[in-house]
This record gives structure tokens, sequence and C-alpha cells, in this order.
């Protein structure tokens, strides 16, 4: 056994050992182990936290997807029946809202953005990181991906995410492409007995230490604008600077972590099935990069705001049929439209089994997560803002309690933002702007 | 309908010779720039990611088309009609430089390989196991010189040059070295973004004017779509592009090379917002004729259409809207149930095609680019098509619809008293809340309702005959060549050409000083050149205040933390 309280500097031992030549050696698990039963790091502390969003477009039908009572779970609405498997592990938030503070009504984006970042946009840009940003930030940095995103409908645009700019974080669009990015020739799989440093790491190191060095240059003849732009550069080149250091290094154990199955290609595309495909196995994917510990956020788009889903052979598609379907007299709802809610439920009920299908220890992996459900919309059918369906699942590693419908009676759903924020370790008391500013966590479900 | 033209087959050559007499016909394109005063207009200098296609063609020009690309780019982002103003917008995300990584050693491994070093690296290492300062310097100097588009400072190349040793020791692979540090360079922000640099105008007391290499790049971006030539650079280099007769002289030459066909393609690519085509998905159910490969015909239609048009025969850029003229392949003939004659024995033939005098067709507007782009995967869209049209081609901003709509009898296809698209928006157009804005889309977008989501020619809806009649900006017409001529007609159209061609080249939607000089000058330029488009490129191009530049802002720096403290830091027990 090594003394874990001995200081080793990690690179010096491998520049040495390397020696310029390629060895095979066996190293020390210089960072942490796990305790003997996998719940916990050896020296106590407990397995991270993990977070992630997950963003459907076009809401739901109000009044069939609360559970029928505040309090605890014991039943969902019939458009949240995907999840009854897991109604002890979720939380249901009904009854907030985004508010407007008198700018426009940007369909299928205002709603979004104004849940995601506590801010109602003014215009058809959003400056302003999404709320995993902010939590990738606090606990994403020592990870090989600060972040992953992934988007079902076959575009990279579609994603829910972005830091301070203009433009989102693109999506992965292709299981089989996420699943090389992750455990592709750059993964070291922690369980691997041996452990090969590559040189070529350490001569990339080099080339990317030059380019950081002009970054004082560069700046001075920039303006404000531009500067924040290069900066945003320097931090995503910061992030690959990391993912060398960690390839260096002899990951510590993980007795959850195993690479999944390589996918097939899959037709990509908005067309119903191959969306709920290529979500189920993003859904695995995630799971076990999660559970590897390769990245702490992840970022699911399962349909973009403007839902662009259809069924083969349909010339509607799903945002169509929400303006365009009528209700259903006897039915009282449209009922495509609820077709494709029931599949979008669904799809988050195989997002959170896969979370839950990793056992670590006595539990899963899933009680370490939070993971975040939104929407852009309370009622598609006329674009409204009020009682926008917001789900969590998982404990947070015991932050969260779970298992409870929360009724919020009109406050902004920024708090549920600022919520999730502070289970998952983010040092802020309040979160939001304007009407959409709140310093009041759902107190009921903080453990 | 009949087939008017031969099939093409005279190759590039010729076409190239057409190309050329069009240039060195052009009117008024070669007077001299309009004159300044001071205080004229100067817009504020923008640091530009590369565009996909950009970082592609460069590529292409500093290593040849033997050395591939791999992974994928960050998708560009549209600002102001533009993917050329959005990139002034937009960063590099972690997960966009992991593919810029990627890509960037993919590329340098190919050219240090043995196929290619010999060609494309000027010296040899005398060790290929060591390093060696002067081989390295003498290629990371001339490479930085063609991806940076200008020469790379004392202390950049010093610093290279250090790196590419480093990365040779740790590997004892000279080549692996120089081309990890070839790899840098493609990482760099001076790489991927494109920079300008401003400069006190020696002409214009007080005033700015970008540096002789971001002029150099400015143009070389305006009029190729691609980084400067070695003799661009050397124009820069010499401070030759600071003068009245150097600049033309490089606008000329520019202008007379089959690659402005590509700055040509470029430009209208951006504002057709063929980008869309990456992802456009239509239901193959209900459409199986439509195929990846229609994706590209329908694009390449359009572009053929247009380059030929506005350069082999340098016509009045609004006839694209009305003109007969097209290209065809047996695929897009299918979709638009005309008779085409194709050789035979040659795959995807691309043959000249003119449709007859009456034919309801309206130039590149009742192209499959243009009405398939802007339709549901699975029936058309008068309003999106309306939308579209007053956006791209008129450069007007439709609203958004207003909240808390209930749309429940707008559309519904299975109502037997609205089989047609006109009758359904009709509610849409008899609601107050959604009159204002739909009177303005839905009819002009129902006049090309006679072509279906994939850009299949119709007469009928469900049975019932379609009506293309409607009106644009008060001008009625009763079929879609009506609206063609409507189009071409309205002073929007014009105006709108030349203010995306001036953000095209500068990167940002002109200030308020610079509309004006649009307005009053190049606007005016346009229309007397009988609103030909190479006239107005070259009008830009030789213009001063294309390269002129608002004095330098340098600010604090915003970092993405500030713009993202949006509450107090400190959680309150």
């Amino acid at each position: 056994m090594i003394p874990i309280n001995r200081k080793i500097d990690r690179r010096r031992v491998l520049r040495g050992m390397l020696g310029g030549t390629a060895v095979t050696v066996a190293l020390p698990f210089l960072d942490c182990f796990l305790n003997t039963n996998g719940t916990a790091l050896a020296d106590g502390q407990a397995l991270p936290v993990c977070f992630g969003t997950w963003f459907w477009g076009l809401g739901m039908n109000p009044g069939r997807w609360e559970p029928p009572t505040a309090g605890k779970i014991t039943e969902f609405g019939p458009e949240l029946a995907g999840l009854t498997p897991y109604k002890d592990k979720v939380n249901v938030y009904s009854g907030t809202k985004v508010i407007l503070d008198g700018r426009p009504m940007i369909t299928h984006f205002t709603g979004d953005w104004a849940v995601l970042t506590g801010t109602t946009p003014r215009e058809e840009r959003v400056i302003l990181p999404s709320v995993d940003q902010l939590i990738a930030d606090v606990i994403g940095t020592k990870t090989r991906f600060r972040s992953l995103e992934v988007t079902s409908t076959g575009n990279a645009v579609h994603s829910y995410s972005r830091r301070a700019g203009a433009a989102v974080n693109p999506a992965e669009v292709s299981p089989a492409a996420l699943y090389t990015r992750i455990f592709g020739p750059d993964f070291k799989d922690p369980n691997a007995a041996d452990f090969k440093p590559d040189p070529q790491i350490m001569a990339r190191q080099s080339v990317l230490t030059a380019v950081m060095a002009q970054r004082d240059d560069l700046s001075k003849t920039l303006g404000a604008a531009d500067k924040a732009r290069l900066e945003e550069y320097f931090t995503s080149l910061r992030q690959i600077e990391q993912q060398l250091e960690l390839e260096l290094q002899k990951p510590a154990p993980l007795a959850a972590c195993s690479s999944p199955a390589k996918p097939q290609d899959m037709v990509l595309g908005s067309e119903i099935e191959s969306v709920k495909g290529n979500h189920k196995l993003f859904a695995q994917i995630l799971a076990h990069a999660l559970a590897c510990n390769q990245t702490r956020v992840i970022n699911v788009t399962f349909n973009d705001a403007t839902s662009s889903l259809r069924k083969q052979g349909s010339s509607m598609t799903h945002h169509v049929y929400t303006h365009e379907e009528s209700i259903d007299p006897q039915l009282g709802y449209q009922p495509n439209v609820t077709a494709f809610i029931m599949n979008i439920s669904s799809g988050l009920g195989d997002m959170v089994a896969a979370l839950d299908s990793v056992k670590e220890g006595d539990g899963t992996l899933l009680d370490r997560m939070l993971l975040m459900a939104s929407t852009d919309t309370g009622y598609a059918k006329v674009h409204s803002l009020d009682d926008i369906p917001l789900i969590t699942a998982g404990r947070a590693g015991g932050k969260v309690k779970t298992g409870l419908h929360v009724v919020a009676k009109g406050d902004p759903s920024t708090r549920l933002g600022l919520t999730v924020q502070q289970a998952v370790g983010v040092p802020i008391n309040s979160w939001g702007t304007d009407s959409m500013q709140t310093s009041k966590t759902f107190t009921e479900v903080m453990a | 309908m009949t087939n008017t033209s031969k099939p093409s087959g005279k190759g590039k050559y010729l076409r190239r010779l057409a190309l050329c007499g069009a240039i060195a016909a052009l009117g008024f394109a070669g007077a001299a720039a309009p004159a300044l005063a001071d205080g004229d207009a100067a817009g504020q200098v923008a640091m530009r990611r590369l565009t996909q296609d950009q970082y592609k063609q460069i590529v292409m020009d500093v290593f040849g088309p033997t050395v591939t690309l791999g992974g994928r780019f960050e998708p560009d982002m549209r600002d102001a009609g533009l993917l050329a103003v959005g990139a002034a917008q937009v960063s590099v995300t972690a997960s966009g430089f992991e593919q810029y990584d990627l890509m960037a050693r993919s590329i340098a491994s190919q050219v240090v390989d043995p196929e290619h070093r010999s060609l494309l690296i000027p010296c040899k290492p005398a060790s290929d196991k060591a390093p060696d300062d002067a081989c390295a310097k003498a290629f990371l100097g001339k490479v930085g010189r063609l991806l940076f588009r200008r020469p790379l400072t004392q202390h950049e190349l010093d610093a290279q040059v250090a790196a590419a040793n480093a990365a040779t020791v740790k590997t004892s692979d000279f080549y692996n070295g120089i081309g990890l540090a070839l790899a840098g360079l493609m990482e760099a922000p001076e790489f991927l973004f494109r920079q300008e640099r401003v400069e006190p105008d020696p002409d214009h007391a007080g005033q700015y004017r970008l540096d002789a290499y971001s002029k150099a790049t400015r143009l070389s971006f305006l009029l190729w779509n691609a980084a400067p030539d070695p003799e661009l650079l050397a124009s820069a280099e010499s401070g030759e592009i600071n003068t009245a007769s150097g600049l033309k002289k490089q606008v000329d030459r520019l202008m007379a090379s089959p690659r402005l066909e590509n700055g040509v393609r470029a430009f209208f690519a951006d504002m057709l917002a063929f980008d869309g085509f990456s992802t456009l998905a239509k239901d193959t159910t209900l459409y199986p004729k439509f195929t990846s490969q229609v994706l590209r015909d329908a694009q390449e239609q359009t572009m053929r259409t247009i380059v030929d048009h506005v350069m082999v025969e340098n016509a009045d850029y609004r006839d694209l809207f009305t003109t007969r003229k097209t290209y065809m392949t047996p695929l897009l003939a299918s979709i638009y149930k005309v008779q085409v004659q194709f050789p035979d024995g040659v795959l995807n033939p691309w043959v000249p095609y003119e449709y007859p005098e009456g034919a309801q067709v309206a130039g590149i507007l009742t192209q499959a680019s243009f009405v398939g782009l802007h339709s549901h995967p699975g029936r058309s869209s008068a309003t999106i098509r309306g939308k579209a049209l007053r956006n791209i081609v008129l450069c007007q901003k439709v609203p958004d619809p207003p909240g808390n709509v209930n749309f429940n009898l707008v559309q519904d296809t299975n109502n037997p008293n609205f089989k047609t698209a006109r009758q359904r928006l009709e509610a849409h157009r008899t609601a107050a809340t959604c009159a204002g804005c739909h009177k303005i889309m839905d009819p002009v977008g129902l006049a090309m309702e006679n072509f279906d989501t994939i850009g299949g020619f119709r007469t009928t809806e469900n049975g019932a005959p379609i009506d293309a009649s409607g009106e644009l900006d008060a001008v009625k017409f009763t079929d879609v060549p009506g609206m063609g001529k409507a189009v071409h007609d309205n002073a929007s159209t014009s105006a709108c050409i030349v203010n995306r061609v001036y953000s095209f080249g500068t990167g940002h939607a002109p200030n308020k000083s610079e509309s004006q000089w649009i307005s009053s000058t190049l606007a005016t330029d346009f229309k007397e050149s009988g609103y030909k488009y190479l006239a107005l490129v070259k009008d830009i191009a030789t213009s001063d205040v294309f390269y002129r530049a608002a004095p330098p802002q340098t600010g604090a720096l915003d970092t993405p933390s500030k713009l993202a403290s949006t509450g107090s830091q400190e959680v309150q027990k």
C-alpha cells in the first residue's frame, strides 16, 4: 500500500520514467482510492456529485402531467407516466412561470432560455451562460470534459447549453461519434492494470503552451466584446490542456466504470423512432461517461423548442400539430400532440433508467446525480409561459430529497435553477435578473 | 415544356473565358471610388471566426487538394441575415476546440508525412530524429505567413520553433515536432479568427483605416472567400495596396481570376441560407424522390443559375427572380416535371434549360433550393416561404407571433372546408392578432404554392385547384411569374443586395454613417450600372469606405464570468 498522504509530483514521476521512450508501468493511485464497497473515496469523501439538463420542446398539456396532490408523489398525471418506476427518485415542480418584464415574447425561445439562464432574453441572442455551465465551472473542472452536450434531433445547434456569448455549445448528433469521442483511443480506463503514458501527449502540451503564451499580446488591441470572445477561446484551450494533463495520469479506479458497447452508425433526424433510438444510445453512453468520471455535467436535448419531431409518412410536425390540431372534444386534448408528449415522457424515463442502471455500492449513479428537465412553454398551443413543467431526477449525493411534488403558485422558474445550483455546491444565494431574480430555493426538497 | 438549350460540355476552359470576358466588359465598375469628406462613413473592425467554407478553402489553397480534413466544425451563426456577420459574434467552445484540435493534427500529420513532405516542406533536417532550427524556421515562417495572413513576428516565430523543438525532443521525430507546431498554428486564434488591425489614416487626419495586411485580407475574403494569396500579401508587405493604383491593380487581378466564382458562390450561399441544407429533412414516405442527391442538385442548380446570370451573362441582378433560364439534372427534371434531353452515358449530367415563355416559374424563388428549404418536412408552407422571402431577398424582419394566441381554428388539413393552404391561412389573416404579420407573409408565399415541399410542381392540393395570386407591398399579381416581377421591381430587392454584400465584406451590419453612404453612393452606383452584381462588388472593393475603421476601442476585459455574474456569490446560511 502506498501511503496516500505523501506528496508526489506525478508529472515529474512520469517524465522521469519516460526518459524519451514509452514504457508500460503500473502506477500507484495517486489521487484517490475507493473504499472497499465502492460508495466513496478512500479518504471518506463521497463520490462526486454530477449534474445534467434534459430539454424537450413544446411542454405538455396543462393538468395532465402534474401529480394530483402536492407533497409525496403517489401517482403522476398521465403524461408523466413514463416516470412511474422512478416516482421515489424524482421531483415534479408545477406552478412556476417565466415573467416577461415587458420584453417581447419570442416564441419557443424566451421560455427555454429564461428557465435555463435566469434572464428573460431581450432579443434573439442570449449572452448569459446557462445553469449547467455555471455548475460546470464549479464541479466540472477536474474531468476530461467540462460538460458533454448531445441532441437526438440530428442538428448540432439544438443545444440548450451555452457559455457567456452568442452561440450555443454545439451538441453531438451521432451516438457513434460521441462514443468515439469519449471511449475511443484517448480513453484511459481507470480500472486497467497497466498504464502507458504517451510521450506524444507531452509533445502536444508544449505546442499548446506556445499558443497560450500569445494571450496577452492578442488581447491588447481588442475591444471589450472581442476580448470576452478571446477569453472564451482560451477557456476552451485550457480544457484541452486539462484533457492532456489527465491523459498523462493513471486515473483512480472506479468500480462502476466500464465502456459501453460501441453503437452502430444510426440514421439521424427528427423522425420520432429515430429520435427515440438515438436518445437511448446517448443515455447509455452518457451514463457510462459519468460513471467513468469523464465528465460531471451532461446536457441532453430530446427535441428542439420548435419541435421538428414527426412520424414517418405524416406531413405534420409536432410543432405544426400544436397549432393546427383541434382539441378532441371527447378526450379534451390534441391527440397527435399528446402522442408526441408521451414519447417525450418515455424518453425522459429512458434517461433516468440509464442513470439508475449503473450500480455504485448499495445505490446507483442516479443517487449522486441531479438531472433537471425543462421545456420552453407551459402550453404550446397558445405559447403560454405559465406553469412550465419542471422535473428533477436524482438526489445530488444526498443534498436533495425526492419523491415530491412541489407547487410553486406563480413563482419564477428561477427558483429551480437556484435550487439545483445550491444542491450541487455552487456558492450562490440568488439567481436571475429583474422579476426572474430570486433568492428562494425550493426548501421542500433540500435535504 | 421543351428543352431549348443543348447539353453543357464545353468544359471549364470556355466557361472561364466567358467569365473573364464578362469582367473585362464591366461598365462603371472600374471608375474611381467615390470621394469622401472628413467625417464620412467608417465601421467598427471585426474579429471574425473563419467559417467552415473559409477554413476548408485555406487548407486546400495552402496544402493542396490531396490533404483531407477530418472532424467536424462548430456550427456557424447567422446574424443580420449573414453567417459572415455572425462570425463576428462567435468564439470557440470547448467541444469546438476539440474538433479544431483533431482537424489541425490530422491535416498537419498529412503535410509532414513522407508522401507530402518533399513537396510542402522547403528543407530537409540534418537528422530526422533531432531538432533543426533552420529547417523548422523556414517551414513555420513560410506556412505561418499564409495561415496568419501576415508574416509572423520574430517573437512568434521563435516561439513556434521552440515548440517544434520541444515536441521533437519528446518524440525523437523532427517531422512529428514540426507537424505538431503546424497544428498549433492552425489552432491559434490568429488563424481561426480574422482579427483586423487598424492604423491612423494618413489621408484623413484623426481617422483610421485597416492596416495593409487587414486590407488585403478583407479584400481577398470579399472576392474569393479565401485568404490572400502570396501576390496579395506581397502587395500588402510593400504598401502598394495602400495606393489607389495598387489597390485597383489587385482588385482587377482578383476579379479576373476564375476564383472569383468561389467568392460569388460563397456570398449567395450565405445570403440564401444554404447552411440550412446540412440538416434539411423531408418525409421520404410522402416524397420518395427526395434523396441526398436531390439536396445537392438543388443547391447546385441555384448556384449555376446565379453564376451564369451575374458573372457569365453579367445581367441585371433583379432578373434572378424572373429568369426562365436554369440548369437541370435528371433528378431535378423529374421533380419539376419538365422534359429535358440529357446526354447518354453521363452520370448525373447538368444541362442548361430554359422554361418556355409563360411557364409558372419565378427564377431562383421557385427552385427547389428556395421552396424546399423553406417548407415543413412533409408539406409546403406559404408562411415560411413568405417570411423567408421578406428576410432573405428584401432584408425585412417579420416580427415573431404574439403569445397566448389560440391557433385552433387556423389550419386543420383534415377539415373538408379548408382543402388548400390559402383557405387555411385565411383564418390567420382575418384574426386580428395574426393579421398584421400574416398579411405581409402569406400573400407572397401563397404564390409559390404550385411547388410542394421538395419543389415538385403541382396544380392542385387535396384535389382543389391552387390559386397562386397575391400581392407584395400593394403590387397585385395573379400567378408566380407575377410575383417574381413584383420582387424584381421592389425597391427593397436592390437595396437589400447592396446592404448584404457590404456586410458580407465588413462582417457587421452597417452603422448609421455607413448606411448613409450605402444609400447615397453605393445604391446609386448599383442602379446606374444596371444592377450588375459584379459592378457592385467592384465598387465596394475599390472604395475608401470599405477599408476605413472607426477609432479602435480597447476597454476593460469583460470576462465570461463577469458577464455571467447575475447572482451574489456567497451563500447565506
